[in-house]
């Protein structure tokens, strides 16, 4: 493989670089969920069957997605720090999961209150929700393995075995309407078929979506350096650093 | 635009609890979540920069 994308797998490179993606992505972040409100609650119409408490879409899809997305990744750069014994990438899955959580959490509650006006319950234990809550289970149960560990290096190995583990819940969420018969509807967005919705109401959702994205990836770049400077205190090359230095 | 006044906007057709209910808890998760982050990093450079310190201190 080429040199030049190892070079970027040390944590001495890649934290400046980190540091100069933060500003781009918050800002990204921050114009889209603008744009996205602005459109999800100004110019998207009333929903002609459930009123206005449908705008809880704005939030829900779009942390629901990031959810299932963020885990993914996590377990992705587990799977590359296993095989390849890169510290950076199991750093970047400790710093994806709180975010992670963050992201299910948020989709559970709007879950719940989108779920008392239009089913009549705040939950149900029904395969979507109860495999979502799975999901923050496992984000939980990373981090606490991780940290019930004192060895870094032993403790990025085994909250990765348990990461790669759970993947398995995944598809189980995303295929969960379709398989069983739930009370959670079906999907209203998918590549095979036109979506089921208003045009604005798409637009706002995929807008969030895409705030909720560079978000992530903002949040994530904050804590792994963090992480970065955490591990590698003893290093020269953080005692170098200015933000060190003029303290 | 869909609503006559922002009375109306904020009612969200009677459903206000709910709506509202999502987007504050998502917003104070965020908030919450990048104030953590800047905790820790101010915490975590504070330190560094102490031990630093220390260590020109013995040499």
């Amino acid at each position: 493989m080429n040199q030049r994308i190892f070079r970027f797998a040390s944590p001495q490179t890649f934290y400046p670089l980190a540091g100069q993606m933060i500003p781009l992505f918050m800002t990204l972040a921050a114009v889209l969920c603008a744009v996205g409100l602005y459109i999800g609650l100004f110019v998207a119409p009333t929903d002609f069957q459930q009123g206005e408490v449908y705008r809880i879409i704005f939030i829900h899809v779009p942390a629901a997605w990031m959810s299932m997305f963020i885990y993914v990744v996590m377990a992705f750069w587990c799977a590359v720090g296993l095989a390849m014994n890169t510290r950076l990438s199991f750093m970047m899955a400790l710093a994806l999961a709180p975010t992670g959580a963050l992201m299910t959490a948020v989709a559970l509650w709007t879950g719940s209150l989108w779920g008392k006006p239009t089913w009549g319950t705040w939950w149900a234990w029904d395969a979507r929700m109860t495999s979502e809550l799975i999901l923050l289970f496992l984000y939980i149960g990373f981090l606490s393995l991780h940290a019930a560990i004192d060895d870094p290096r032993r403790a990025d190995r085994a909250a990765a075995v348990l990461a790669l583990v759970g993947v398995v819940n995944i598809p189980i969420i995303y295929f969960s309407v379709k398989w069983w018969n739930t009370l959670h509807q079906g999907a209203s967005v998918s590549i095979t078929r036109a979506p089921s919705m208003a045009r604005t109401m798409l637009w706002g959702m995929l807008i969030m979506a895409l705030a909720a994205w560079m978000y992530s990836i903002a949040a994530a770049l904050m804590r792994v350096r963090s992480i970065i400077l955490e591990r590698e205190n003893a290093a020269e090359w953080v005692a170098q650093l200015p933000e060190v230095k003029g303290q | 635009m869909t609503w006559g006044s922002a009375a109306e906007f904020l009612a969200m057709g009677g459903r206000a609890f709910f709506v509202w209910g999502s987007y504050a808890v998502a917003a104070a998760l965020i908030a919450a979540e990048l104030l953590l982050l800047r905790g820790r990093r101010r915490t975590l450079l504070a330190r560094l920069g102490r031990s630093l310190r220390h260590k020109h201190d013995d040499s």
